[in-house]
C-alpha cells in the first residue's frame, strides 16, 4: 500500500473482541461446492469472473464440508438428497450457516402441490440463516443474501456473556426450531409461561 | 416404409399377436401388439432388413386406469429414415412383458424407469432396481391412483 506506507505513527487500534472475531469470520466465509438444481448455474455465474464473489471473501469454495462455513443450497432438495444434505450439514464445523437459495431450497417452490419427491423446505431438516427468493435469483440476489449474512455475523456474539434479553430471544428461536424439526414433546403446563 | 406397410410387414411375420393399428386424427399413428411377443416383434424391427431400427427413441409408461397400464416404444431408423410407435398393454394387477434391453441397451434405463414410476415389471431385465426414487420408497408416483406420502425417513412431506 504506498498510499499508507511510512506515513504515520506506530498506532493501536482499539475494538472489542467480538468485533475482531466476526469481521474475520464474515471476511473470509467458504461457502461449499455443491449444487441441485438450475439455481446451482447462477451459483457459478457468481463465482465466475462476471460477478465475483470473491469480492466478499466468499469465493473459496471448498470441496468437503470439513472445511466450509457456508452451505448454499442453490436448488430443489428431493427428499433422497435431503438425507445427504443433512449428513453434510453435520460435517460442517461450527460456526456454520445455511443459505437457501431459490424457491425451491426455501418452500418447494413450483412442486410444493404436486412434488411427491420433493421436501418442501430445505429448513425442514437443518437451520437456515438467509432465504434468498427467486426462480432462480439474479446472482444479485444471492450477493444481497451474502451482505445479509455477513450483517448477521457482525452483529453475533462470541465470547461476551449476554443480556438476559439476548438469551432469551436465543432461547426461543432454538427452541422453536427443535419443536418443529425434532418433535420434542411441548413444555408441561406448570412450566410454561 | 409407410405406417400401413410396416404394419402389414408386421403382421405377416406375427399375425394375431399385432393386434390393431391406430392412427388417431392428431397425433402419430401407432401399433398395438400383444405383450407377450414385445421381444420378438423389438428384435424383428431391429433385424429385419426393410424395417432396420436401430433406434429406440423412447420408452414410456401410461397408465390407463382402471384396468390397464401400457409401454409405448417409439422407434427410428437411421438408415431407412422411416419411424414406428409400438405400444403394449398389460394388466394393472400383473404388469409383467418381457424386456427389450437386450434388444436395444438403451432400453436397460428407460426400463428401469419405467419400472420405478408405473410398477410396470420387465421380466428378463439384468438389474430391475429404482432409478430416480430412493430403494425404501412406497408406490409408484405416476400412476394416477397414487397416495402421496405423509412422511419419508422421520421427514413430514406436507404441512
Amino acid at each position: 500500500m504506498p498510499i499508507l506506507e511510512n506515513r504515520f505513527e506506530e498506532n493501536v487500534v482499539f475494538s472489542t473482541v467480538d468485533e475482531m472475531i466476526n469481521w474475520c469470520r464474515l471476511s473470509s466465509i467458504w461457502p461449499m461446492t455443491f449444487g441441485l438444481a438450475c439455481c446451482a448455474i447462477e451459483m457459478m455465474a457468481v463465482g465466475a469472473g462476471q460477478y465475483d464473489l470473491d469480492r466478499f471473501g466468499a469465493g473459496a469454495f471448498r470441496a468437503t464440508p470439513r472445511q466450509s462455513d457456508l452451505m448454499i443450497v442453490a436448488g430443489t432438495v428431493t427428499y433422497k438428497m435431503a438425507i445427504r444434505i443433512k449428513r453434510l450439514y453435520e460435517q460442517m464445523p461450527e460456526p456454520k450457516f445455511v443459505m437457501a437459495l431459490g424457491v425451491c431450497a426455501s418452500a418447494g417452490g413450483p412442486y410444493y402441490e404436486h412434488g411427491y419427491h420433493v421436501l418442501k423446505g430445505v429448513d425442514k431438516i437443518i437451520p437456515v440463516d438467509i432465504y434468498v427468493p427467486g426462480c432462480p435469483p439474479r446472482p444479485e440476489a444471492l450477493f444481497d443474501g451474502l451482505l445479509k449474512l455477513q450483517e448477521k455475523i457482525r452483529h453475533q456474539k462470541v465470547l461476551r456473556r449476554l443480556t438476559p434479553q439476548e438469551k432469551s430471544v436465543i432461547d426461543e428461536t432454538t427452541r422453536k426450531y427443535e419443536l418443529e424439526t425434532q418433535k420434542l414433546a411441548p413444555l408441561p403446563k406448570e412450566y410454561q409461561a | 416404409m409407410q405406417i400401413q406397410e410396416l404394419f402389414e410387414a408386421l403382421k405377416k411375420r406375427f399375425g394375431d399377436q399385432v393386434l390393431e393399428l391406430a392412427t388417431p386424427a392428431s397425433g402419430e399413428p401407432s401399433v398395438t401388439v400383444s405383450a407377450a411377443a414385445v421381444q420378438d416383434v423389438a428384435l424383428f424391427c431391429r433385424e429385419d432388413s426393410s424395417l432396420e431400427f436401430d433406434q429406440l427413441m423412447c420408452l414410456s409408461g401410461v397408465d390407463y386406469p382402471p384396468e390397464h397400464l401400457a409401454v409405448v416404444y417409439h422407434m427410428h431408423s437411421s438408415t431407412k429414415h422411416h419411424r414406428l410407435i409400438l405400444k403394449a398393454m398389460v394388466p394393472r394387477e400383473d404388469p409383467k412383458l418381457p424386456t427389450v434391453s437386450r434388444v436395444w441397451r438403451t432400453a436397460n434405463w428407460h426400463e428401469r424407469e419405467a419400472y420405478d414410476l408405473f410398477g410396470i415389471v420387465f421380466t428378463g431385465h439384468a438389474n430391475l432396481r429404482r432409478i430416480l426414487l430412493p430403494q425404501d420408497w412406497v408406490g409408484y408416483p405416476l400412476r394416477k391412483d397414487y397416495v402421496f406420502p405423509t412422511e419419508y425417513r422421520g421427514i413430514k412431506c406436507h404441512d
